[in-house]
């Protein structure tokens, strides 16, 4: 695709929302991939601000405790120029009992241009998205989906290995209720990667195999070892521990299994990526040796999370700012 | 007096399929003859002309929740037994899990009496099995029975202590009446919202396997076994369920199953974060749902039961995994199941048969077209096009995942106790 010039389903994506990466066409992933790159690039100036959404209002509707993708979509609207209306979990007036859609209904009143939402349902951004006119963004629900994730995921491999095409990776962990895992997997075999699910086996059922673009190969194992072979990227999961008590697996036990060791990365490709969305448990499902190693991408992860959030709220206010006024007029019409 | 003339006449009881005319007179039938032989005893009665139209035993429906006492804001006596009419139902048997549990004859009265004041069609309430449907101590079952229950059921909370569903099945043998159980194994339920497959590891929803219901229904049948007390499977969804049924049914075992239209029309396949979409069963495999149909077609299946659940859109509009479960289904029970006629999976008699004789057997009762039977009739038409609008229902609530649904085939007129309490 030459520079500039947006496929159509790009231009219609731009005024819909971002609810998950499984409807997006490689292209369009590619598209937003390619409008982080100026992004990336802005983080490293040392005047970080832009003006482009000044005027401009995200708001940030936490509803599940979140400290790094919520900074980092709030940081992301900052450095746009955009101001932001933050609600979280703790101090929601969920609390007090209201419901999902009274609440958003309520920051929609206030018009913002955007709602960025987190929530511990799945489907709730979804949801929302029935009863609200303005875009909604996804930034985690539930087991479901974890789209910016995935993103910035896609943008630390590509800039790393120069390309998404035809990867073997290993995703390590609790796959089952991971959003990370899903989005990843939908994302990237989209560019026809190969995957391996490894991790105990009350957390590996047999219909993951079904995620992502048809015709994808995904197996599932619960050796590592045997998971890491050949492996170009592998992407570890945080461990949630009040899992752990679910099956009643004991962490040491998974410790022994699944950590991921100097010792067992040496099975995957020389020079294989390991990435982890974070917050990541030193000691548990990655060894500090590991996490601070050179195929370690944890860091730019975090960094590229910003250029891509950043790239996720231009498309769906900046660009909606161009369109006719009665386009934009859905408020009044409500 | 009141002339049914000139419809198709189906009457399963007797495997009967004939053009007849039917004068009733008070709450009873008292002429069934070929059209125009009654016109004599007929004079000065009230016509219904039923040509083109199909006239059969009045539907009952098995299965329902009318949420009063304790739901008003979803559904009343009232509004719910009046879409039941809308639907072609003649007799509903409300479940007990109203607030406070229907566990007592008090409380069985008031319905009954409720019922009686409102209701167009007739009312047969289920009590508790247990008291507050607590699964710990037997509700008053007998005198719950002098009051007007037709069965029990803990529905919505299955009986998980063996030993007090043995003394429920003990105790409800030697009065007589069928023991309904809602089959769930609590461990495998675990707060799941939908049936685990590749649809809920997709939606990232919890999802709970067949085996939660199979697994107690085996239970079940063995406790049936044990006490030789009638069992009635609710809203039997997995094929493993219904393949100990059958398996039951063979060695002799008085034990039946329903299904709902629901769970034979739509797959967990069709759940998407909609609530509309979420009930307890789960919509459940393709290939489950196939097994369901050859159950209605081949008689391992003995009633079609809507499972009416009507919640106000206040509580189901919300996260898909925070929603009550269950859907509307009064209205749209007739039209899913021509569904099937019409694709040539079950034939009209045995459709008839699953919303008549069949749940009466169920009960312990006859349900055919015959001088001196009650004057319960459903007439219903196998063509006429119609739309369901969940808005425009007779039911308070609108929790229907067929709103805007295209049908082929409606009820046309309810007819109880002699009266024409319906008509479309």
């Amino acid at each position: 695709m030459a520079p500039g010039e947006f496929p159509r389903t790009v231009v219609s994506f731009r005024f819909g929302h971002m609810l998950g990466i499984e409807p997006l066409s490689a292209e369009e992933i590619v598209f937003l991939l390619d409008q982080s790159k100026p992004f990336q690039e802005i983080q490293r100036h040392p005047l970080k601000k832009l003006a482009t959404l000044r005027g401009k209002t995200v708001a940030l509707a936490f509803f599940e405790p979140s400290t790094r993708t919520r900074i980092s979509f709030a940081t992301a609207a900052s450095r746009l120029g955009a101001d932001q209306m933050n609600l979280q979990a703790e101090s929601s007036s969920l609390k007090k009992g209201e419901s999902l859609l009274d609440t958003v209904r309520t920051l929609d009143a206030m018009r913002p241009d955007c709602i960025v939402i987190r929530h511990s349902s799945s489907g709730a951004p979804e949801f929302v998205t029935k009863y609200l006119p303005l875009p909604v963004i996804n930034a985690g629900d539930g087991t479901h989906e974890h789209p910016s994730q995935a993103l910035l995921d896609a943008l630390t491999i590509r800039d790393r290995l120069g390309a998404l095409e035809g990867l073997n990776v290993t995703i390590l962990g609790d796959i089952l209720h991971s959003r990370v895992a899903r989005s990843n997997i939908h994302l990237l075999s989209k560019f026809g990667c190969r995957f391996t699910l490894c991790g105990p086996a009350m957390w590996l059922p047999r219909e993951l195999e079904c995620l992502g673009r048809a015709g994808t190969s995904i197996r599932r194992v619960t050796r590592i070892a045997e998971a890491l072979e050949g492996a170009d990227v592998v992407l570890t999961l945080r461990v949630q521990q009040e899992r752990l008590h679910e099956p009643s697996l004991s962490i040491d036990e998974y410790v022994l299994q699944y950590q991921l060791t100097p010792e067992r990365l040496r099975i995957a490709k020389p020079g294989a990526l390991v990435l982890h969305p974070g917050p990541m448990i030193r000691g548990l499902e990655i060894d500090p040796a590991v996490a601070d190693g050179p195929q370690s991408c944890v860091l730019e992860q975090v960094t590229n999370g910003l250029a891509v959030r950043m790239a996720l709220l231009f498309l769906m206010i900046g660009a909606a700012a161009d369109t006719p006024p009665e386009k934009e007029s859905s408020h009044a019409a409500d | 007096m009141l002339l049914i003339s000139n419809g198709r006449v189906l009457n399963p009881a007797s495997g009967s399929d004939a053009q007849r005319d039917i004068l009733l007179d008070g709450d009873r039938i008292v002429g069934l003859a070929p059209h125009g032989q009654l016109a004599d005893q007929a004079r000065g009665a009230e016509i219904f002309d039923a040509k083109g139209l199909i006239v059969a035993p009045g539907f009952i429906d098995l299965h329902c929740h009318l949420r009063e006492p304790g739901g008003e804001s979803s559904e009343t006596i009232e509004t719910g037994t009046r879409a039941a009419a809308h639907g072609g139902f003649t007799a509903v048997c409300p479940m007990p899990n109203t607030r406070p549990v229907n566990d007592n004859a008090s409380l069985t009265r008031s319905i009954v009496e409720r019922a009686a004041a409102v209701s167009p069609v007739r009312v047969w309430p289920i009590g508790a099995a247990s008291i507050g449907s607590k699964g710990e101590a037997l509700a008053e079952i007998a005198a719950m029975k002098q009051a007007g229950i037709v069965a029990v059921s803990d529905d919505g909370h299955p009986i998980a202590n063996a030993k007090l569903l043995r003394s429920v099945m003990d105790y409800c043998r030697e009065l007589g009446l069928p023991v309904i159980d809602h089959c769930e194994d609590s461990s495998l339920f675990a707060g799941a919202v939908m049936r685990e497959g590749k649809q809920s590891v997709r939606l990232g929803l919890r999802g709970m396997p067949a085996a939660t219901e199979s697994l107690c229904v085996a239970r079940d049948v063995q406790v049936g076994e044990l006490t030789r007390c009638r069992l009635h499977i609710a809203h039997l969804s997995a094929r493993a369920s219904l393949d100990l049924v059958r398996a039951a049914k063979a060695r002799g075992l008085p034990v039946t199953c329903e299904v709902t239209p629901h769970h034979f029309t739509l797959i967990d396949e069709d759940v998407e974060y909609d609530s509309r979409y979420k009930m307890n069963p789960p919509l459940a495999s393709r290939e489950d749902r196939e097994a369901l149909i050859a159950g209605l077609a081949d008689g391992a299946v003995d009633a079609i039961a809507t499972d009416h659940a009507p919640h106000e859109p206040a509580l189901k509009d919300v996260e898909f995994d925070k929603a009550p479960f269950g859907i509307t289904g009064f209205e749209t029970a007739i039209g899913l199941g021509l569904e099937l006629v019409h694709a040539g999976k079950i034939s009209l008699m045995r459709m008839v048969e699953l919303f008549t004789s069949g749940p009466a057997r169920v009960l312990g009762i006859e349900r055919r077209i015959a001088e001196n039977e009650p004057g319960d009739l459903t007439i219903f038409s196998t063509e006429h096009k119609w739309t369901f609008r969940a808005e425009e229902s007779a039911s308070k609530s609108r929790n229907s995942p067929f709103d805007g649904r295209e049908f082929r085939g409606a009820p046309m007129a309810t007819v109880v106790a002699g009266r024409i309490v319906y008509q479309r």
